[in-house]
């Protein structure tokens, strides 16, 4: 066991060092958030006036969900590192090394981990900047961070997988394309649910996206309902967990291909 | 935890299947392979590309599995004891398999501490490496700045870091330029001869066989055609060629004739104005071979006697030349044969 955690985080520091190299790309992610953020915020000012939106400032409102979205467009493409390390011999030096599946994995999301943070702490001053206010507090960021890693691991282990299975970088754009945006327009990241069409409002219970949003949004409010934030992360986290151990099998796809 | 049988044995290989299902087709990688390669030496797997060499490779480092057949590597069997055998390889992969956003020290570094090593343990290995390698100017520059012989000492370099006991290198030297293959030749004979590692090298070139190897496997269409040393392996054609190149080739057919009638003079063939032969002693069989041609009165252009060559090898067992082989399996990707024949003749 020590011996995975010790391989983890040789790994990460590798992905971290790739990441800390290229610091254009972690900029490349950034920019579309932050567009959202300050267009959004722009456009759909006026919504809060709507009668039952319950919140007086979008900008309030809208960065937790931003927060959210960055973390799971960064976490789609995390399967590019597996395919660069399968398109050169690296994926195949690790997997005759004394390093676990487990532990690549593990490495994979605790890097990806790494770099949600960081955006999510810069979509949040942002936002800030702009004139969102948290009541909420050091915990309320916390949590805000802590639900961003959970969503951003369960994608970056689909990514992961679709990598190990279809081991061709054009199969990730399927993943940002097909789900992350539908699954952000079916949750509360832009609107709030009183105002959504019952059925899209049924649908959102049962989106990750939607738990993680709704997670940070509470506890940021001056007077957080903890059984709300305690349940949505505890589903987040579960769904994580089965993620990465389903992402972890895919690697016996990968070796059947060699 | 198993052992072999016979502990000089560094790997053991028998009768390995291997069957690659794509969509609507099946490709038989592997039809019944074994060899044995003895500790401490050099073995050759030699073929042309699709012959199953790699796939070999892949099995006996844990990282592909056989449908059927046995292997073990350093005493541990490779589908029960994998990760006694992954502790126990170094892998050179025929793509690169470091880090180029790394440096030097770092890849190295990292692959000392994945066996294991302390991180002062593995940064004293590191600078021995890059010492030995010949790469201690460049080793704290990214790797992806190095040349392309460079890069590939460091692919070497990283699978010796924890001292393996067997070192596999799947066409380590493809790609490079003569300098390089020859400077990473110098490094590969080092290993065998100064460390006591087991090798198991394939390649497609028979000139990198024949400098490296002590023993050498012929594989084709996923069989072992043919093994033995490389000088037994060549003894074993009997004798040396020689070709005569006539001035006129209108003479062609009374050379024949007049060959025809010498002794000791086998498998004669005319490729226009050139005669082949083969003989037992080529300097010796000259002399009266020209003398028979001048009292004819036939003109000579130039006359060459030869050593056998593995690619002589290649032609008699495989039934084709080296060349042609690459070819074919190039243009036909399934890898299936003519025929299935697979005389093994052990030399």
């Amino acid at each position: 066991m020590s011996t995975s955690l010790v391989h983890t985080r040789l790994l990460t520091e590798r992905s971290l060092r790739t990441l800390a190299r290229q610091p254009a790309y972690l900029a490349f992610t950034l920019v579309q958030p932050l567009v959202w953020l300050l267009l959004f915020g722009q456009l759909f000012r006026n919504v809060v006036e709507l009668p039952g939106f319950g919140s007086d400032n979008y900008l309030t409102y809208l960065t937790p969900g931003v927060v959210v979205m960055t973390a799971m467009f960064s976490a789609g493409w995390a399967g590019t590192g597996f395919i660069v390390a399968m398109d050169r011999g690296v994926m195949d030096r690790d997997l005759t090394s004394p390093v676990s599946r487990a532990a690549l994995m593990a490495g994979s999301l605790t890097s990806q981990s790494a770099t949600v943070v960081v955006q999510t702490l810069i979509v949040m001053v942002v936002g800030v900047v702009a004139g969102a206010r948290f009541d909420g507090g050091p915990l309320g960021w916390i949590v805000v961070v802590a639900a961003a890693v959970l969503l951003g691991c369960v994608f970056a282990a689909l990514s992961n997988a679709v990598a190990l299975l279809v081991r061709q970088q054009e199969a990730l754009i399927g993943i940002s394309q097909f789900l992350v945006l539908p699954l952000t327009f079916l949750s509360s990241v832009m609107l709030a649910p009183s105002l959504m069409p019952e059925w899209v409002a049924d649908v959102s219970r049962f989106n990750p996206v939607d738990w993680a949003a709704v997670a940070s949004r509470e506890a940021l409010s001056a007077a957080p309902d903890w059984s709300v934030v305690g349940g949505r992360l505890g589903l987040l986290l579960v769904l994580a967990v089965g993620m990465a151990c389903l992402a972890t099998r895919a690697f016996g796809s990968y070796r059947r291909s060699v | 935890m198993s052992t072999t049988t016979d502990p000089r044995s560094a790997i053991t290989v028998a009768d390995l299947t291997k069957t690659y299902r794509a969509r609507d087709r099946e490709v038989r990688a592997l039809d019944g392979v074994g060899f044995t390669v003895d500790a401490g030496t050099v073995l050759g797997l030699l073929g042309p590309n699709g012959a199953g060499k790699s796939t070999v490779v892949k099995i006996l480092t844990t990282l592909s599995q056989a449908d059927s057949g046995t292997a073990t590597v350093a005493g541990y069997d490779v589908r029960r004891d994998g990760r006694h055998v992954r502790r126990a390889i170094g892998y050179v992969s025929q793509k690169p398999g470091f880090d180029p956003l790394g440096t030097g020290v770092e890849n190295l570094v990292l692959s000392g501490r994945i066996y294991g090593m302390s991180p002062r343990a593995s940064r004293g290995r590191a600078e021995e490496l890059l010492e030995r390698f010949g790469l201690a100017d460049a080793g704290r520059r990214l790797a992806r700045t190095w040349s392309g012989g460079m890069q590939r000492k460091l692919d070497v370099a990283m699978s010796l870091v924890h001292r393996p006991h067997v070192l596999f290198l799947d066409e380590p030297t493809t790609g490079l330029d003569p300098e390089a293959r020859a400077d990473l030749w110098a490094e590969i004979s080092r290993l065998a001869s100064d460390d006591g590692l087991t090798v198991l090298l394939t390649t497609h070139y028979l000139e990198e066989a024949d400098h490296l190897a002590q023993r050498l496997v012929i594989v084709d269409h996923g069989r072992v055609v043919v093994s033995g040393t490389p000088e037994a392996l060549k003894r074993g054609l009997s004798g040396d060629a020689i070709a005569v190149d006539l001035a006129d080739r209108d003479d062609a057919d009374r050379a024949v004739g007049i060959l025809g009638r010498l002794g000791g003079v086998r498998e004669l063939t005319r490729d226009v104005g050139t005669l082949r032969a083969r003989v037992d002693d080529g300097a010796a069989a000259l002399p009266p071979v020209m003398a028979a041609l001048d009292a004819a009165g036939l003109r000579l252009a130039a006359v060459t006697v030869s050593r056998p060559s593995l690619d002589d090898v290649y032609l008699r067992y495989a039934g084709r030349s080296f060349d042609a082989a690459a070819e074919s399996a190039a243009s036909r990707p399934d890898g299936t044969g003519p025929d299935g024949t697979s005389a093994e003749v052990a030399a």
